[in-house]
This record gives C-alpha cells, structure tokens and sequence, in this order.
C-alpha cells in the first residue's frame, strides 16, 4: 500500500525536510480551502435561494459567480472596530484558536488514496481532539468581547459544542469497534464493497445530527441566532476579522462533510475500488462531500430554530442513551463473533427507533375542538409541543 | 532535533504552570493551564506514545472549557484583580508539599531507562487490551467511583435549587 506524503507538486515531493513539506502542504490547503469557502458562500445563497424561490446573488457577473469576490474585497476593506472595553488578549486571541485548529484537522484527511499532508495511526482521533480545541475560542470571544450578547452566544457555544461532542464521538466509536482501527484510510478501505452506512444507520443519524450541532448551523445555530442574540460571539466583530470567523466556520463545514464522507459513504473507495486514478477518486470525494453540504443547506430551510432547553435535552436524553446502546450492541456482536447483518438489524432497529421518538415528539397533533366553559375555553388550544 | 523539540515542551508547560499560580485574572489562568496541558501533550508525542497525547487534548480541551465557564460564572470581571487568598492557605501549602515530595520520591525511586533505543512502543491496541482485559476490575470500579461522585454533584445541585 503507498501512503507516501504526497503533496499537490510532484516536485514537493522530492522535499527531504518533513518540516518544510508539511508546511507547504498546509499552505496549498489553506489555499484551496479558503477559494472553496469563498465559492460555498456563492452556493448557500444560490441554494437556499432556489428553495426560497427567489434568484440569490445576480448582479456581479454571471449568475451573480463573482459576488465572493466583491465581499471578499468589501471585508477586507472594511474598518476593524474593537471595543474600548474589550479585552485586548482574548480578543485577538480568539481567533487564532478557532482559525488554527480548524486548519490543522484538515492534515489528517486523505483526500484521495496517496494525496494527503501526513498519515497516522489515529488520524480520526486526531481529527476529533483537534477539532474540539475550537471551542474554547467561542468562550474566549464571548468573554473579550465585554457584551452581554456576546457573552450569552459564548455560553450557549460551550454547552452546546461540549454536549453535542459526546454524542458525535460515541457514534465514531461505533464504526472505529466494526473496523478495529481508529485511521480513517483503513475505515475507507474497510468499505471496498458495503459503505458503512449501510451497517451502522443508527451511528449514522447520529453522526449528522451531532455535527450540525457542532457547525452552529441552523436549525442548531442557538449560539449566533440573530432573533435572540443578534449574532452571539461575533457581534462586536468586524471586517477582516469577522470574515475569518465566517471562513473558519465554512472549512469546517468542509472537514467534517469529508469526514462523514469517508467514514460512512465510503469516501474514494466505495464502489469504485482504489484503482480507478486520483482523479476520480478526488471526484468522487467531493460528490460525496457535496452531498452532506447540499443536506446541510437543505436542514437549514426547512426547520425552524430550536430553544436551548430542547437542543440540550435532545443531546443528553436522546442522542447519548442511544450512542451507547449502539457502542454496548456492537461489543455483544464483537464478542461472539455474529454475522455483519446482525450489525445492520441492531443499528437499522434503533434508528427506526430514534426517528419514530422524534417524529411523536415533534409531529403536529391534530387539533381538538374548543370545549366551552361558559365564554372561555377549558384549556388552551391544541399546543405544539416541542 | 529532538533536543530541541524537548526544551521547547519544557518551556511551554513550566510556563504555562507558573501563569496558573501567578496570574491574578481567572480566565488567563485557565488559558495558561491548556498551554502546559498542550505542552504535556508534545512530550507525549516526543515518547511515541499518539494516543495519549490525543486523548490529552481531547480531554483536558473540553475540561478547560468547563472550567473557563465556571470562572466566568463565578467571578466578576471587577473582582478578578483582588487578591485572592483565605484562612486555610497553610493546610494548601502542606497539600502542595506533600505532593511536591511524593512526586520527587518517584522520581528518585524509578529506574528510568537511559537509552532512548531501548523504549518500548506500546500501539494503541495494546492499552485497550490492557485496560478491558487484564485490569478490567480496577477500571471498573475507577468508573464506578466517578460515576458516583456525578451523580452525588447533580444531587447536591438539585437540592440548592429546590431550597430557594
């Protein structure tokens, strides 16, 4: 098996200081990133505006293409305004510890079969600890920020980014105990001819919903909702420094569509096998990333925000109990060594199960009619619950 | 190269340890606390040992968080400049000595492998085997104990609660 640290250049490659290769290639990556970020905010507005039917962005060149462009220079231009309140170190500090470990969990990701910055052992794991040293960047920014909206998104960030990691890394334990390693290339290899998916559904739902909390998307976005805390931490952001927040939160977005990529839908193995060229294997990643992207953007318009007290709830009393009956079904299905569609029929059963526990709960009741006591109603009229 | 890598580590954690005690304000402190954790976590990668290292800043990156909260919660922004000491500073001291000698008494006591080619890599498998195999009781009752001293802290929340 070639797992070479193979970078975009050929001649990088003939690079003998690791050190030096490795920083090229978290230079080519950032590259890439940020003109992938700066087309993903072109289509959000393009998506969510069809299935608004309405046209999005239109003006600056064809079909609106270079609007990233006109906002890149306009947030470039902008004055960066810091409060005289704020507090100077946090401030600034913020943004590096949200910027910087979104960045490094990209060099854990092998985008193809040999086109990747560097293996490990424990590339998922590693993905997942990185990934959450973010978080304290939100606190941080709440807290330096001195305002009081800020410092509630800050809070409301902690909770929800803390408790919805849980849930997310149990659901990745359950695939890494099917596999028996913790290295996303051997998880994609693991998928030559069934994808994931299809053994562990339950892990699955469990792994989207989870990181639509972890990437403050609606309808998670609790901790930047403009209607009850006018934009959370990044409010007193502006300019430069808040495009780099918006950036941070697209690559993100990115890293973890690709992770789900490769660990459920197979990534570049699944059905094509590992010798059909980069290429296609690249191809064939990035459909499946844009999958999640198009899913996520999807959630985003069709459901509306959720109350904190819910978004908590549903992490701790729905999501945990069943993460943990998957990791406790799987060992039983380890231990005595029972066939892989033993692993389907327990996981396919508790995600039936947690759909139907989320549509009674969400689900519109069907309205009683109004019993009269006099000129009042008896009870309140048929409430939503939620 | 390694050398270096090690002095850099060093520094990082004995820096961050000093800011922790030195630092009047809450929140640098806890900041200060994940740079030497982060520290902790480079020397464990120096030892070849991955899996520890990532599990230390998987942890003790959410932990930080929890505490930064507490600080927040606990503390005014006004008041973080005051000194902030009580009565039972001595009984802290001694705890703080005591520790300080057990750990030089390890230390001592040890008998460190001097070739660095001599170390032994121990893969992430083998620890697992070693902790749900053969230490499987122990563990057990470590997560017994934690468990219960969880559930004893949600008691004793709910009953502050319930009495306002």
């Amino acid at each position: 098996m070639m797992r070479a640290v193979i970078l975009a250049a050929p001649s990088v490659d003939a690079l003998d200081n690791p050190a030096l290769s490795a920083l090229l290639g978290l230079i080519v990556i950032t590259l890439i990133m940020t003109l992938g970020v700066m087309f993903a905010t072109w289509y959000e507005r393009k998506a969510v505006a069809r299935m608004q039917q309405r046209l999005g962005p239109m003006r600056v060149g064809p079909w609106g293409l270079l609007q990233p462009i006109a906002d890149t220079l306009k947030l470039v231009s902008k004055e960066g305004v810091r409060p005289a309140s704020a507090d100077r170190i946090a401030w600034d500090l913020s943004l590096a510890a949200i910027f910087v470990p979104a960045f490094l969990v990209l060099v854990a990701i092998p985008f193809t079969a040999d086109w990747f910055v560097s293996p490990m052992d424990l590339s998922l794991l590693y993905i997942l600890a990185v990934g959450g040293l973010s978080f304290i960047g939100f606190l941080l920014a709440g807290w330096g920020s001195d305002n009081k909206y800020a410092l509630l998104g800050g809070m409301r960030a902690a909770a929800q980014l803390i408790s919805y990691e849980i849930p997310m890394i149990l659901s990745m334990l359950a695939v890494v105990m099917v596999v028996g390693s913790a290295d996303v290339y051997r998880i994609i290899l693991y998928q030559d001819v069934v994808p994931l998916i299809v053994w562990q559904p339950l892990a699955f739902i469990i792994f989207l919903t989870a990181t639509i909390a972890e990437l403050e998307r609606q309808p998670f976005d609790i901790p930047t909702g403009e209607s009850e805390v006018a934009g959370g931490v990044f409010i007193e952001y502006s300019g430069i420094r808040w495009s780099l927040f918006q950036l941070t939160g697209y690559v993100n977005m990115y890293a973890y569509s690709l992770l789900g990529a490769f660990v459920f839908l197979g990534g570049w193995e699944w059905p094509f096998g590992t010798d059909i060229g980069w290429g296609y294997q690249l191809l064939l990643t990035m459909v499946k990333m844009a999958l999640f992207i198009v899913f996520f953007l999807w959630v985003r318009t069709s459901f509306p925000r959720l109350r904190v007290d819910q978004l908590m709830s549903y992490a701790w009393k729905v999501l945990l109990p069943f993460a943990l009956a998957q990791i406790f079904l799987n060992g039983l299905v380890l231990v005595y060594d029972l066939p892989d569609v033993v692993l389907l029929a327990t996981s396919g059963g508790g995600a039936l199960a947690l759909c139907w526990l989320v549509y009674s709960v969400v689900r519109v009741k069907p309205r009683q009619p109004l019993r009269m006591v006099g000129n009042v109603p008896a009870t309140a009229p048929g409430s939503v619950s939620g | 190269m390694t050398l270096l890598f090690f002095y850099v580590m060093a520094g990082t954690i004995l820096a961050g340890a000093l800011g922790v005690v030195l630092v009047r304000n809450t929140v640098y402190a806890a900041l200060f606390l994940i740079m030497s954790l982060l520290g902790v976590a480079g020397l464990y990668i120096l030892l070849s040992s991955e899996f520890l290292a990532l599990v230390q800043v998987l942890v003790y990156g959410g932990a930080v968080m929890v505490l930064l909260v507490f600080a927040l919660m606990l503390t005014r922004v006004h008041e973080l400049d005051k000194k902030m000491s009580g009565d039972q500073w001595p009984l802290g001291a001694v705890a703080a000595l005591a520790l300080l000698g057990a750990f030089i008494g390890m230390w001592t006591q040890t008998d460190w492998p001097r070739d660095p080619d001599q170390v032994t890599l121990v893969p992430f498998a083998t620890i697992g085997d070693a902790l749900f195999n053969r230490w499987s009781v122990p563990f057990e009752i470590v997560s017994l104990v934690l468990l219960v001293a969880l559930a004893g802290a949600i008691i004793i929340a709910m009953q502050e609660e319930g009495e306002r």
